[in-house]
Parts: structure tokens; C-alpha cells; sequence
């Protein structure tokens, strides 16, 4: 496997550090005129990710990580892996808990997801950015309410609990924004 | 710095605005001098020599004598400074240069591999007086308050708590530590760990609302500083304006077995960090070994006086071609 220098890094580049892939999200050149030059990476693990920062001297290298994202479908969930398919390719992958991690409770059958394959195979799953699902369970609000108040738990098909407007009832569809679990709307089918 | 887009590429990374700043700032410069009777001086950017410096590369350049003989290896300069002491030795008074200097590998948001230098040396100064003027010079372009002066050893006592001189190589490297500094390199040299903390900790915020000039080094990075009489400093300073370095001078030695011994010592340790050896400035030696006046010299990165002038962050932003465009 190829490595890059330290000089040749930018954000983007995926690299194995101790012994994960990670993403590079910026890497500054500190150099004092007449003394040692280090660069200071800043990158995502790709397994647990986690920001993290560490400086290298100049001239070390680094192990490129044959990291690539694909788009794929989620096919359905058997009580010991989620499985997906490749939109490209229709290959199939089936994920564990470790690598579904925190996009578990986002993911409904047919969704369609970024899988992050490593040396071909997956170690990561992004859920869509937004997903529609219905709520299953939740406390009956009050008429008359707007967004504005506290709101209430609401719990979804897909296992997620979110936060609702006590507006929103049990049986109906809403719109959630995965990246930090928020309501977004109610939505239709 | 990501590449520009190739269909962009052949347009200047800098705004006309930031080129009329420099052509401004480049005159005022010049006044500046002229109306302290300073002389305005080129020396050769491309000479058979170069710095010695562990942490300098210098760019190589072939030159052919005659198109039918072989291409003899010169250097791009790191800086004029070896040509500009050969005049001092040879009589020219207080001298300034405004050049191109050129580093290998450096290159990120406040390096460019060629860059602007102002380099100036005043007879009979110290390198205290030389701070006064660094600092006159810094009030008459930026519109700076005077700068905090303060040693290599208070800086790093008041900061970190750290004594430069005694504290082990184990306590630095605790103090990088307790810092949030993951380093994964070994480090065995005590400049290192101290130029580590220099740059990760105090830099950033060193000179927020003033310029701040550290002098005192320890006398380990001397460089081309004269040693203080205390044995464990030398006469160097370098000048900090918002987290950004900006000039490093020094009380020049003037003793050429010192500077033989120290372009020896630094060949030494290039060959211990797999770098090769470099020619030693045979000339430049001799100009010292036929007496170099008593004076101070300092090099000041243009480009930055021109960032700080015009607040800019990217060193890329002032400049008109940056390596990704050349």
C-alpha cells in the first residue's frame, strides 16, 4: 500500500493511523524559520468517529487507506446484521452492530445510505440526511398547540426517540434530520 | 491549500488590492531607510553555497558555464544574509535588501517556497538596539502600539513554567502532554521539544494586540548570533505579531573559527538526520576572518507584514502567483 509525506497531505485524504482509517479533515505546516518542521493533522476516525489531533515531523509519511464511499440501499434487519446492497453494483454487505452503530435507529427498509467500505469491506453506514418515519407510540397532546413549546418523546418504527410538538399524534409521519436527531416537519407518505 | 481549479489557475491567488498594498508597503520600506542613511544593496540569489542549517533546505539550481559542459550544482538562496556580511566586511556602512528567498518544502498557510525577505544590518548596534527599530519600523506600517519585550527563558517560565535551561527532556515532554500535544515521533533534542512548545502553545496567541519580540535564545540556537556573557544564552530575538512569526535577528558573531565550528556542527547533525551535507561559504568565512564590523542583522517576512497590513489569513492571499499557480 502506497504512503503519502506529511508535506502532501490535505483534507480529504484517507490514511491508516494506528491501525484505523481515518479522514483528514486539515493538516497545518508549522515551521519556525530556523527550527524543526511539524505538521499538525487533524482526523475522523473512520470506526468510532472521533476527531483527534497529533503532530508529526515534516519528513515522516503515512499509509494510505483504500477507503471509498458508496451509495447503498438498506435491504432489511434479521435480529443479527443489517443488510444492504450496493446501488452500482447490487453486491451485498451485511452489517453488525459495531458498524451500524449510531445509524441503527434511522434505518427503515429502502433507505438510501452512504456505506464506507475499507479494503472492500463495510465499516461504516451514514443514513440519509433526512428520513421520513411514523411515529408508534407517543403521549396524546394538546389541540390548538404550536412548535414552539417543549414538545414531547415520540418513539419511531425504526427505534429512534425524538422530540415532537405536542401537536403531532401517534400513527402519523414525520420528517427527522438524522445528523443531530431533530423534528423537522410532518410529512406525507 | 487545496489546488485551484485548473480553468482559474493562470489568475493571480492575490486581489489587485493586496498588490497595490505591497507596492505601498515596499515604498514606505524603502523611506524608511533611506531617511535613516541606510543603503539599499542586491546580492546574488543563486550562489555555489548555501546555509548549512539542519532546518533549511535549500532549492538546488543547475547552472551550465558553456552549453557543452556539465550542469554544476548551485543553490537558491535561504537568505542573503552571507553576501550582504561579505559587504559589511568589506566596508559598506549600514546596509538593507528587499529579495527573494526560497526554502524547500515549506509550504502552507504562512509559507510560500519563495518568499519576500527585508533583511537589514546596523553598524554598532546591538541586537537590542536592532529590536528599537524593528519596532520603529513595525509603528510606522502598521500603526502597531510598542512591542512586549521578553526573554526566551521568562517567556516559557511564565507560560508553561518550564526552565529552558534545566528542566528534563521527560518534564517538556510532560508539559507537551498535559497540553494536548500528541506527538508519535521520539524526540531526543531538548530544541525540538522547545521549539514544539513554542509553536503549538505560546505561538498562537503570542503578540494578539502587540507586537511581542522574545530575545535571549539559548545559546543552542544561536545560530549566527554571538553567545551573551552568561554562557547559556546568545543574542537572538524573533518578533511575534498575532500568533505569527515575523523576524528573527541577531547580534552577528563575528569570531570565523565560531562560525566555522558551528557550520561543522550543523553538518553533523544534517548527517544525522539522513540529509547530506553542505558546501561550506569558504568566502563568507574569509569576509568574517577579514573582519566583520560590529553590527546587528534581522529578516523580515514581507509576505506576512503585508497579511498583518491587510488582515489577511492565507500568506497565498498577498501574494500574486503562489507555487500552486507558477
Amino acid at each position: 500500500m502506497s504512503s503519502f509525506g506529511l508535506n502532501e497531505i490535505r483534507s480529504g485524504m484517507k490514511l491508516i493511523i494506528d491501525g484505523d482509517p481515518c479522514v483528514v479533515v486539515d493538516n497545518e505546516f508549522v515551521k519556525p524559520g530556523k527550527g524543526q518542521a511539524f505538521s499538525r493533522l487533524r482526523y475522523r476516525n473512520l470506526k468510532t468517529g472521533r476527531v483527534i489531533e497529533r503532530t508529526y515531523k515534516s519528513g515522516d509519511s503515512i499509509p494510505a487507506a483504500d477507503v471509498v464511499e458508496i451509495d447503498a440501499q438498506y435491504l432489511y434487519g434479521d435480529g443479527n446484521a443489517w443488510h444492504f446492497m450496493a446501488a452500482e453494483t447490487f453486491e451485498q454487505f451485511a452489517l453488525h452492530e459495531a458498524e451500524v452503530a449510531d445509524a441503527k435507529i434511522w434505518l427503515k427498509e429502502q433507505a438510501e445510505c452512504k456505506l464506507t467500505l475499507w479494503n472492500g469491506l463495510p465499516i461504516l453506514v451514514v443514513p440519509p440526511t433526512f428520513v421520513v418515519l411514523k411515529i408508534i407510540e407517543t403521549d396524546p397532546g394538546l389541540k390548538g398547540d404550536t412548535a414552539g413549546s417543549g414538545g414531547k418523546p415520540a418513539k419511531l418504527e425504526s427505534g429512534a426517540v425524538v422530540r415532537v410538538p405536542l401537536f403531532v399524534q401517534e400513527g402519523e409521519l414525520i420528517k427527522v434530520d438524522t445528523r443531530n436527531g431533530e423534528y423537522v416537519s410532518r410529512a406525507k407518505e | 491549500m487545496s489546488p485551484a481549479p485548473k480553468s482559474n489557475a493562470w489568475q493571480p491567488a492575490a486581489a489587485l488590492k493586496e498588490l497595490q498594498l505591497r507596492a505601498d508597503i515596499l515604498k514606505h520600506i524603502r523611506t524608511f531607510f533611506a531617511t535613516r542613511e541606510v543603503l539599499e544593496v542586491e546580492t546574488p540569489l543563486m550562489c555555489r553555497t548555501s546555509v548549512t542549517d539542519p532546518f533549511i533546505e535549500s532549492v538546488p539550481a543547475l547552472y551550465q558555464f558553456h552549453s557543452q559542459t556539465v550542469a554544476e550544482q548551485f543553490y537558491l538562496q535561504t537568505s542573503p544574509e552571507y553576501a550582504m556580511k561579505r559587504l559589511l566586511a568589506a566596508g559598506s556602512g549600514s546596509i538593507f535588501q528587499i529579495c527573494k528567498a526560497f526554502r524547500q518544502a515549506e509550504n502552507g498557510c504562512l509559507h510560500n517556497p519563495e518568499f519576500t525577505m527585508l533583511e537589514w544590518y546596523r553598524i554598532g548596534f546591538n541586537h537590542l538596539h536592532l529590536m528599537d527599530e524593528v519596532d520603529a519600523l513595525l509603528i510606522e506600517i502598521l500603526q502597531t502600539t510598542a512591542s512586549d519585550k521578553i526573554t526566551y527563558a521568562e517567556l516559557f517560565a511564565s507560560q508553561l513554567d518550564i526552565d529552558v535551561h534545566i528542566d528534563s527532556l521527560e518534564t517538556l515532554h510532560n508539559v507537551a502532554k498535559h497540553n494536548h500535544i500528541h506527538i508519535t515521533d521520539d524526540i531526543y533534542d531538548r530544541d525540538t521539544w522547545l521549539s514544539l512548545l513554542l509553536t503549538h502553545c505560546i505561538e498562537p496567541t503570542l503578540g494578539s494586540d502587540r507586537p511581542c519580540i522574545i530575545y535571549d535564545f539559548p545559546v543552542s540556537q544561536a545560530a549566527l548570533a554571538r553567545a551573551n556573557a552568561d554562557g547559556k544564552t546568545a543574542a537572538r530575538f524573533e518578533v511575534y505579531y498575532r500568533g505569527m512569526e515575523l523576524a528573527n535577528g541577531f547580534h552577528e558573531l563575528q569570531d570565523a573559527t565560531e562560525q566555522r565550528r558551528r557550520f561543522i556542527e550543523n553538518n553533523k547533525k544534517r548527517s544525522s538526520l539522513q540529509l547530506n551535507e553542505m558546501p561550506i561559504d569558504e568566502n563568507f568565512l574569509s569576509a568574517l576572518q577579514a573582519g566583520l564590523p560590529d553590527c546587528a542583522g534581522v529578516a523580515l517576512g514581507v509576505d506576512r507584514l503585508i497579511m498583518l497590513a491587510s488582515g489577511k489569513h492565507f500568506i497565498q492571499d498577498v501574494m500574486s502567483f503562489d507555487i500552486s499557480r507558477v
